[in-house]
């Protein structure tokens, strides 16, 4: 597993781990406090493409409603089954566990370092 | 002087940051919405206990040999036939019946009422009262910044008060009555009063006394089950007991009929917004409904609930429900569209999910 210094990020709260082709994306520790219990997620089909900027997916809390955005451009490989059936894992280990999904991507879009993100929510 | 657009913290604001806690703007209050896991919140006060600081609601105090006179005339209720030592859910409304707060009064001594107002209608409440005052003798003190509130609420929520405060009548104080304790050689107003649908306790004390008061709580709640509990918790059980929140249920181009709180106007007496009560809703008015579907989604305020392809309602809350696993909703929907059992929809963000019409609340504590 990458540290948290390895991910980069987005100024929507999402982190992403690149693999060769492949990005794995998740919500940011931050975000997952931020909308406090998880209680449903709604993750995009694997096989379906996605695109950069793009609402994917919801992640609802007792409290309120976020939304999951594409961070790159491709298909999606891998939907987490386990997040979704069990959403407090992305309370409980919203970096590892609680990964959302996989996607296969060709080009690589600007993402945020660790230092860039962390001065965005002033941690 | 205070810069308004700076949020007011509570005198507990120290207590909560040592907690933990995060902190939401509401009604100009910096105020807890969680400390650990709003779920986890929620099930302690269904299961154990939950302590709250609600410091952000608005104390007013009424004294005066009129003050009953001028209660019955300034609010919905018959608030002379609330004996002394008992508590009374009513309302304040405009000229037109429509509501510009709902309240709390405890009648706690003898020619004295406490009226316990949302934070966010302080100012409104005040006026509204100092206006209706002419002509009756009585005195109005706002005590916002005086006093503390905290709420215990749960089952275990007497043992742990018995345990902290001595309180005379504890044994004899049903549910929404009130009576006095003592802690720390302060007396304080005890009422066996809350928001969640669970036997509680609310404690109104001065600031000098709230911390010491807050940790004697937690220290003897620690055996039962108890913690500290946020906004977000205290919302979603509310929301499950059906007791509707200013602004999201109860507003001033609500009229209290269509809110359900049609048995909180008493019209045996004069009252400001009588005649707007007498005239009652027009024909095509929206009212208030419980909404229960299947699933994980649910519908949040503002979501239009559907009957076929007509827009028959609007959601005014909703959350899955953490007791009973599914998710519900109060919603404002046409009166053909009110009856329970009738079949509708949400419009959850573009897609269809089916609710049923219920009869509110949603959970009911075993008594």
């Amino acid at each position: 597993m990458a540290t948290k210094e390895q991910l980069q990020y987005t100024s929507e709260h999402e982190w992403v781990l690149i693999e060769g082709s492949t990005a794995t994306v998740g919500i940011t520790a931050y975000a997952a406090e931020k909308l406090g219990d998880i209680v449903y997620i709604d993750l995009p089909k694997v096989g379906s493409t996605v695109a950069e900027g793009t609402v994917v997916g919801e992640i609802e809390s007792t409290k309120s409603v976020g939304e999951l955005f594409a961070p790159i451009n491709g298909t999606v490989i891998e939907a987490n089954d386990a997040a979704a059936s069990s959403p407090e894992l992305v309370n409980s280990d919203p970096f590892g566990e609680g990964w959302l999904i996989k996607v296969e991507f060709t080009e690589l879009p600007s993402l945020l370092s660790f230092d860039e993100y962390t001065a965005l929510t002033g941690a | 002087m205070t810069d308004v657009t700076d949020p007011r913290h509570s005198p507990l604001h120290a207590v909560h940051e040592s907690l933990g806690a995060s902190f939401t703007d509401f009604a100009g209050w910096l105020m807890p919405v969680r400390y650990s896991s709003d779920l986890a919140e929620h099930h302690a006060v269904r299961t154990a206990a939950g302590i709250f600081d609600i410091s952000h609601m608005a104390e007013i105090r009424v004294t005066g040999t009129d003050a009953a006179a001028f209660l019955d005339r300034a609010l919905a209720g018959l608030i002379s036939a609330v004996p002394l030592g008992r508590a009374k859910y009513s309302l304040i409304l405009v000229a037109d019946g429509g509501i510009l707060d709902d309240l709390i009064v405890y009648h706690d001594r003898q020619d004295e009422y406490l009226v316990v107002a949302n934070a966010g209608n302080r100012a409104v409440v005040v006026k509204a009262l100092q206006d209706r005052s002419a002509g009756f003798d009585v005195k109005l003190d706002d005590l916002t910044d005086e006093l503390v509130l905290i709420a215990v609420q749960g089952p275990a929520s007497r043992a742990i008060v018995e345990a902290t405060l001595s309180v005379p009548e504890m044994a004899t104080l049903k549910y929404y009555a009130c009576t006095s304790g003592t802690f720390a050689d302060e007396t304080i107003l005890v009422a066996r009063t809350g928001y969640t649908g669970e036997d509680g306790y609310e404690l109104y004390v001065s600031v000098a006394h709230a911390e010491p008061l807050w940790r004697a709580l937690a220290a003897a709640g620690a055996p039962h089950g108890l913690v500290p509990a946020g906004l977000a918790s205290r919302d979603t059980l509310r929301l499950e007991a059906g007791m509707p929140l200013y602004g999201h249920e109860l507003g001033l181009n609500t009229l209290p009929v269509q809110a359900g709180l049609g048995r909180v106007v008493n019209l045996t007496k004069d009252f400001v917004g009588k005649s707007g009560i007498e005239a009652g809703p027009a024909p095509d008015a929206r009212v208030l409904v419980g909404l229960i579907s299947e699933g994980k989604r649910a519908g949040r305020a503002g979501y239009p609930v559907m009957q076929g392809d007509a827009e028959v309602g609007e959601i005014t809350s909703g959350a899955l429900s953490p007791t009973l696993g599914y998710p519900i909703a109060m919603a404002y929907v046409d009166s053909g569209a009110s009856a329970p059992g009738t079949q509708l929809d949400i419009d959850v963000r573009g897609s269809r999910v089916a609710a049923s019409v219920v009869s509110l609340p949603f959970y009911k504590r075993e008594a």
